[in-house]
């Protein structure tokens, strides 16, 4: 288990290094030169050459990357190109709505996944397979910006249930915060559990065929412990990676979905960032965005070594 | 399922007893445990049903060890999973008759068959590793075999279940309850399954392949321990297996199966003096050290599938003796000599 | 779905089923396995409609896709009009069927491009092993760790906006699932004794990558190009609909629900029907994707 332990996350660590240079890297190949994108329209030569200095991009690009990834270590991410905040600020505020909508989006993905899969594998090629699945496949593959925008239609223009935009943070007012929430998650959760549903299936009938089914079975254990006592225990696991495999995907959707409905989360400010060349925000937002992604990988990797007995007790 | 008239005339005192009874192993010395009467099993395909066992009957005695052998592919497997119902339907179709005691198995509904399966019927598998789940500690499962049939509360359950272990000859059982599967060989698997197995005392234990996954010298154990827990329960026991030399040294009497049919029916003694069917001879012929002695036989040809079954005898293209007959008519079991039976053209002929 | 008798119940039944002659009876065995999947046939339809759509585009529109005021503004569906007409009354059918071509080029370039990269990476990493293998495998993993959206969103922020920029962004992202897949298999292939005899002929690397390792281990990557174009479709239309794909006035399914949003209370059909082509055609490619799955590469099927 410690084995486990160390090399996992001295893999995470390589990832991250990776990402790092991939994303300075991208930053470098961005047209125009960033100092003068600092300073604007309106400098002298002394303050150009003192700002490049500065900067370190008078010297070679490893030491460039090094001071980069120093101040980036710090959590300092400089400032704002356009109204010289602080970046690390802006992205923190823009993280936490998307991260609720995330977190929201998961349980209402794994609310509706967890039975439904479990009834299309348990009832195969029933009536109900065929439902859950095709339900599951249409909501996968229904755009999630798409989707939003008609269930705003529906639930907000026509029957004005729930508030078409705007965001409150649910731990300041939860009420209103989990009601705003709702579409949104709906909009997204409904796409992960398309996938979530599809996987519980395949794993549960896999499991179901495994010679440890049979044996119980031969036992005398019941259909109803077979099902969820012995396959569920085990068809759960590979779900757990999964899960946290489909956090990425999230993220990117959450993007799209908080767009959707005026969320002030990443993908709003990236996306303005893009289109004001503001490029310090770009790299801090998606630096942090990226970052997320590979730590709750990595948190999910040992989550799943921890319910693995053949890996927590070796 | 086919409805007897003879039904009643078969019953014997075994039958009147409630069928969940404790132990049963009282009543007549030959009492019959198990008997299996025109056992079908059939797989829909996209080819029209497949019949992978074919008219199957024989009976298994109380304390009795009884060997089912054949190639693998010759409804052995098959056979074993219809007596205790885990023949998934669909897409499988079980037909016949299979009595417990004299209750026919296949009338019962899953509930029944769960409160029969494990309690009197415990049946133990090819690949002991895969047997068992890999999340749950092993003591745990042994808890909850015992527990689905035995009233006892845990705590008592718990301390049967270190016992069964040692019972099972399992070293430091008291700690091992607590290990999980995988870090049992399949050998000690195999010993877990066993006793598993035994924990209700059932009256008959169906053993698939139990030793096919392990090294020679845990086999010679494994049997050994089952054949002493059969003494000692007067449990009766089915053993399947491909391999003659181990049923053999294990069985009192041998059925042999080719492709889906019972081909032969009879005691060791009388198998290995006077084979009657050719196949059983051929297989006969292939055990090391016996018969000519330094040449390994091998039969000719493969066994055929199902989906392509020649007329007549289904072992007939393989056969050294064919006579033209044996290609248009299917030979029936008949008295081959004392407790003898073969499917054959020349047996009496 | 029979699948009745398993290899492991009756493995004397499996030569007789599988010695039908190879080539034109193992095509109809394919087709017959294939057709009875009938979400499978389903998602072949929507390609070849969409592909028919994407081919014959200036004969199918009725109007020119870009040309404003063919209509009133904002009309909903009419005869004139059969998907009704935008904000610049447009005539909404036409700019649908545009659509189309842009989002098949993109998907299905940005796939091949993936592909073509992926694959190579992956053959070379899995082939070579080593260091090479390492340093190549730990790019991806990198590139893997970004949401592809989010890398999408951060290659189009590099190069500025355009269809080509598009392809590119989009295809950046499936490069390391074609590079994971390649190498995983080729790991397995590379252990086959046809290999190492090849080897021992004196075969060159290179030689013995494209003529023994390629071709065995191209059913699954053909596999994954075919479920990977609806991902593409998908981010592509995301990147328009957050205003950074192709830019205006080029007709696509992204920008043109994106446009409607503006107008979802009276004239709501500007967003929901490219919408429902949108999602028309990911539903389609994903079933066949999952068909062509279940078909090709038995290892996967369930």
């Amino acid at each position: 288990m410690l084995r486990f332990f160390l090399s996992r996350i001295g893999q995470t660590l390589t990832v991250l290094f990776t990402v790092s240079v991939i994303i300075f890297a991208l930053m470098r190949m961005i047209p125009g030169d960033p100092v003068l994108m600092v300073l604007g329209d309106d400098f002298t030569q002394e303050a150009y050459e003192r700002l490049r200095a500065k900067l370190g991009f008078d010297r070679s690009v490893v030491t460039q990357y090094l001071i980069w990834l120093q101040a980036i270590l710090r959590g300092d991410f400089g400032d704002s190109y356009l109204n010289h905040e602080r970046v690390s600020r802006l992205v923190w505020d823009a993280f936490l709505p998307t991260l609720s909508l995330v977190v929201a989006s998961m349980l209402v993905g794994i609310l509706v996944a967890v039975p439904s899969g479990i009834v299309a594998a348990m009832r195969k090629d029933s009536a109900w397979d065929w439902g859950s699945m095709g339900f599951a496949i249409f909501v996968y593959s229904m755009p999630s910006f798409w989707k939003g925008i008609v269930l705003i239609w529906i639930f907000s223009v026509h029957l004005r249930w729930f508030p078409a935009v705007g965001y409150v943070h649910p731990w300041e007012s939860f009420w209103e915060g989990t009601w705003r929430l709702v579409l949104p998650a709906i909009t997204l959760g409904t796409f992960f559990s398309g996938l979530v549903a599809r996987i519980i299936r395949s794993s549960l009938l896999e499991v179901l065929d495994q010679d440890y089914i049979k044996a119980a079975r031969a036992r005398g254990v019941r259909r109803a412990a077979l099902v969820y006592r012995h396959a569920l225990a085990n068809a759960l696991i590979p779900v757990v990676t999964v899960i946290g495999l489909q956090f990425g995907t999230l993220l990117g959707g959450a993007v799209l979905t908080e767009t959707v409905f005026g969320i002030p989360g990443m993908g709003r400010l990236t996306v303005a960032a893009i289109l004001n060349r503001d490029y310090a925000i770009v790299q801090g937002a998606i630096l942090v965005g990226v970052f997320a992604v590979v730590v709750v990988n990595l948190a999910v990797d040992l989550t799943y070594a921890f319910l693995n007995p053949r890996i927590r007790v070796a | 399922m086919t409805p007897r008239e003879t039904e009643e005339r078969h019953g014997f005192p075994g039958a009147l007893r409630a069928p969940g009874g404790v132990g049963g192993h009282v009543g007549a010395p030959h009492e019959k445990v198990l008997e299996v009467r025109d056992l079908v099993v059939e797989f829909s395909s996209e080819d029209g049903p497949l019949r992978a066992v074919d008219s199957m009957s024989f009976t298994v005695g109380r304390g009795e060890i009884v060997g089912l052998v054949g190639e693998s592919g010759a409804g052995k497997t098959l056979t074993s999973e219809a007596i205790l119902g885990l023949i998934r339907r669909p897409p499988g179709r079980v037909s016949g008759e299979v009595r417990f005691r004299g209750q026919n198995l296949l009338a019962l509904d899953e509930p029944a068959l769960a409160r029969i399966r494990g309690k009197d019927i415990a049946m133990i598998f090819q690949n002991p590793g895969a047997s068992l789940n890999p999340v749950f500690r092993v003591g745990d499962q042994l808890v909850e075999a015992m527990a689905l049939h035995l009233g006892e509360d845990r705590g008592a359950l718990r301390r049967r279940a270190g016992e069964l272990l040692t019972r099972v000859g399992i070293p430091s059982a008291t700690t091992r309850v607590r290990d999980y599967p995988h870090q049992f060989s399949g050998g000690m698997a195999q010993r877990v399954m066993i006793g598993m197995g035994v924990a209700c005392t059932p009256a008959l234990l169906i053993a698939d392949e139990p030793t096919t996954a392990l090294d020679v010298t845990i086999q010679a154990q494994v049997l050994s321990l089952i054949r002493r827990l059969a003494r000692e329960l007067g449990m009766a026991v089915l053993l399947v297996s491909h391999d003659l030399g181990i049923v053999s040294q294990m069985c009192h009497r041998v059925l042999v199966m080719y492709a889906g049919r019972l081909v032969e029916e009879a005691s060791i003694a009388t198998v290995f003096r006077a084979p009657a069917h050719p196949y059983t001879r051929a297989l006969i012929a292939c055990l090391p050290g016996l018969d000519q002695g330094d040449r390994l036989g091998a039969i000719p040809g493969v066994m055929p599938g199902l989906r392509a079954l020649p007329a007549g005898c289904r072992f007939h293209p393989r056969c050294s003796l064919a006579e033209p007959r044996c290609a248009t008519d299917e030979p029936a079991l008949r008295p081959a000599g004392a407790g003898q039976l073969a499917a054959c053209h020349l047996v009496g002929a | 779905m029979a699948r009745p008798l398993d290899a492991e119940v009756l493995p004397a039944q499996a030569p007789a089923a599988a010695g039908a002659p190879a080539g034109v009876g193992t095509a109809r065995r394919w087709w017959r396995r294939f057709a009875r999947n009938r979400g499978a046939v389903f998602g072949l339809g929507v390609f070849l409609a969409v592909v028919v759509m994407a081919l014959f585009a200036n004969v199918l529109a009725p109007y020119d896709p870009v040309a404003q005021g063919v209509g009133p503004a904002n009309e909903p569906p009419s005869w004139e009009h059969w998907a009704g007409t935008d904000s610049f009354g447009r005539d909404m059918l036409s700019r649908i069927i545009y659509g189309a071509r842009i989002a098949l080029v993109v998907g299905v370039v940005a796939v091949l491009l993936a592909m073509v990269i992926g694959v190579s990476l992956g053959l070379v990493a899995g082939y070579y092993g080593g260091k090479v293998d390492a340093l190549i495998m730990r790019v991806m993993d990198g590139l893997f760790a970004f949401p592809i959206i989010i890398l999408a969103i951060a290659m189009m922020a590099v190069m500025g906006f355009g269809v080509k920029n598009v392809i590119i962004a989009v295809g950046v992202g499936f490069i390391a699932p074609f590079a994971r897949v390649t190498r995983a298999d080729v790991l397995a292939v590379k252990e086959e004794p046809y290999i190492e005899a090849a080897r021992l002929a004196g075969v060159s690397g290179p030689a013995i990558i494209a003529r023994h390792v390629l071709p065995n281990v191209l059913a699954p990557i053909i596999v994954q190009a075919a479920l990977r174009v609806s991902g593409a479709i998908i981010t592509e239309s995301g990147l328009s609909f957050l205003g950074l794909g192709p830019p205006p006035p080029t007709p696509v399914w992204g920008s043109m629900i994106a446009e409607g949003r503006n107008f979802i209370v009276m004239a709501p059909h500007i967003s929901t029907i490219p919408g429902i082509a949108l999602m028309v055609t990911i539903v389609g490619l994903n079933l066949l994707g999952d068909g062509l799955r279940d078909t090709l590469d038995p290892r996967l099927r369930r």
